[in-house]
């Protein structure tokens, strides 16, 4: 199911240089997420014992209490639940940028499982809550330490997997 | 077995603060301005400062309760509670747990406080500058959620899309806070009315909030002092009696990166029925309400969440007129708030409730004997508190 590595699923980045770096806890309890991401994975917790997928990652299932739910590669499409268009700076690098937005989703192929991102494009388009989109993958390889962010952005109706609702 | 409750069995007897800053204003070290806190409410109170031997916060307040009573000179100091949590979510909380050391016999007087200079610590409004980050922030900062505005924005876009809630039902929740600090002196708003034509053209902070959705950042303090409900005539004001208090959240809502899943909700899903079941009370019994506004989105969740409107009335009541002291049918953020009066972390609502009961607000709501408090809606955990006069017991 992973994504080729090319200009169709990864995207320049949306946001200035300087933001907080993602990493994993210092007991590595997300590095198989934050990892999965520079390999074009999504990767979510999915327990086996029960098949319930959980985000972010816990050290047991929070429904039956199974340890070390293993993570699994899921597809990166989701449906808009909500959004924002931020303004007002609250970080140096973002002074003078101007807004963007900031879109949480909800995976398709992973029942109750939600992710944030920025939604590409022109940040002053109208937003549609339960409309399809697509994960796309940020690299910032250069970046100390290197990290991936996951981006979304809307899918063309005749790729849709369902009417938006 | 007897229930178990707060009903009824602690009273409030003195409230005290300092005066109200601009953030980053206070003359006075954070410490300074928590004993200046404590020593007015003991002054309203009529007791001497050494005979409290309780302290209750909340938020990681950075006053520590024993330098606090080495400083105050206090007899002895025996309960000590921190309620967990960020945000202002444990503003009523603090109360519930010093009210709770009282009810067990823990203590027998404990004040319970809130201080903040965030010159001489930092401000709650502007992102950490540290390079990289772990946990739950790991999700959202690097997409530029950072604040704790941008962070709750999408609740509230989430529920008003929910229920069709309009634009104008914030203006008007921000609207009487402004509107009642305009009778308040103590307000940092004072002589600074809000217009609907100003609220519209307010930059936006982060959509769906204005600038005029969003509270204040201030220094002060602000403190309460509670004795068993036996003593409360002991004192010279009018008692004012804990109803009912809770504090926690719903299922899950501590779930990493928005996977709570009530997410479109302000986290008294559960802790309102708590505290309405302890009273004994329902909504319609409220008088008056005292409502955290972190953002107005909050107030607009919490509101629901305690039954004052089903979520699809939500443009139908919160019409300013509503909102309104004497006149409005739920008289809202009566001294000003978190909006207007001071951004105490909630604890002024406190303050405010406890005036509303007395009878000596700036902004009086005619039916008085019922006061709520509502704290820092959609963190974890959040509290709540109903106040009553002795009619209520």
């Amino acid at each position: 199911m992973s994504q080729g590595n090319d200009a169709s699923t990864t995207s320049p980045a949306y946001l200035p240089a300087g933001l907080p770096i993602p990493v994993p806890e210092a007991d590595g309890l997300s590095a198989p997420f934050w990892n999965g991401l520079r390999e074009n994975r999504v990767m979510v917790q999915h327990c086996a014992a029960c098949g319930t997928f959980q985000h972010g990652p816990e050290w047991l299932c929070h429904r039956c209490h199974a340890f070390d739910p293993p993570f699994d590669e899921v597809a990166p499409r989701a449906r808009i639940y909500s959004w924002e268009r931020a303004w007002h700076p609250v970080h140096a690098c973002l002074d003078g940028h101007g807004p963007y937005v900031v879109v949480v989703v909800e995976l398709l192929d992973a029942p109750g499982v939600r992710m944030l991102g920025n939604l590409l494009g022109d940040p002053m388009t109208e937003v549609p809550i339960g409309a399809e989109v697509e994960g796309v993958f940020e690299h910032h390889a250069d970046a100390k330490p290197p990290f991936t962010l996951l981006q979304w952005r809307l899918i063309d109706a005749a790729r849709r997997r369902s009417p938006t609702r | 077995m007897t229930k178990r409750s707060l009903r009824g069995r602690v009273a409030i007897v003195g409230i005290g603060e300092t005066t109200y800053y601009r953030h980053s204003q206070s003359p006075d070290a954070e410490f300074k301005l928590a004993l200046k806190a404590v020593l007015a409410a003991s002054k309203d109170a009529g007791i001497d400062p050494r005979e409290i031997d309780g302290f209750a916060s909340y938020s990681n307040d950075r006053t520590d309760p024993s330098r606090l009573s080495a400083a105050l000179g206090t007899r002895e100091l025996r309960s000590t509670t921190m309620q967990w949590g960020g945000g202002g979510g444990g503003s009523c909380g603090a109360i519930a747990n010093g009210a709770a050391a009282i009810t067990s016999g823990l203590a027998d007087c404990v004040v319970a406080y809130r201080a903040l200079a965030q010159g001489e610590f930092g401000r709650f409004g502007k992102a950490p500058t540290a390079p990289t980050i772990a946990g739950d922030m790991a999700y959202q900062a690097p997409y530029g959620v950072l604040s704790p505005g941008q962070k709750f924005a999408m609740k509230a876009r989430r529920f008003m899309h929910e229920h069709g809630v309009k634009q104008e039902a914030l203006r008007a929740i921000a609207m009487a806070s402004y509107h009642h600090a305009q009778r308040n002196p103590r307000a940092v708003m004072y002589g600074k009315p809000l217009t609907e034509a100003r609220y519209d053209d307010s930059r936006w902070i982060v959509e769906p909030f204005h600038l005029f959705d969003c509270c204040m950042e201030n220094d002060g303090a602000a403190a309460v002092i509670m004795v068993p409900a036996e003593r409360a005539k002991d004192f010279p004001n009018r008692p004012v009696y804990v109803l009912g208090a809770a504090t926690g959240s719903d299922h899950r809502v501590g779930a990493n990166a928005h996977n709570q899943p009530n997410y479109a909700s302000s986290s008294f899903s559960t802790v309102a029925p708590h505290m309405f079941g302890m009273a004994g009370m329902g909504p319609k019994d409220v008088g008056v309400v005292q409502s955290y506004e972190n953002f107005t989105g909050g107030v607009l969740m919490a509101l629901a969440e305690h039954g004052f409107f089903k979520p699809e009335e939500a443009n139908e009541f919160l019409q300013l007129e509503n909102l309104l002291a004497p006149g409005g049918k739920m008289p809202l953020n009566t001294s000003g708030g978190n909006l207007a009066e001071c951004y105490m972390h909630g604890f002024e609502l406190v303050l405010e409730a406890v005036r509303q009961v007395r009878g000596t607000s700036t902004a009086q709501a005619p039916r008085n004997d019922v006061a709520l408090v509502i704290g820092g809606p959609m963190v974890t955990p959040v509290s709540n508190l109903l106040l009553g006069s002795e009619a209520t017991l």
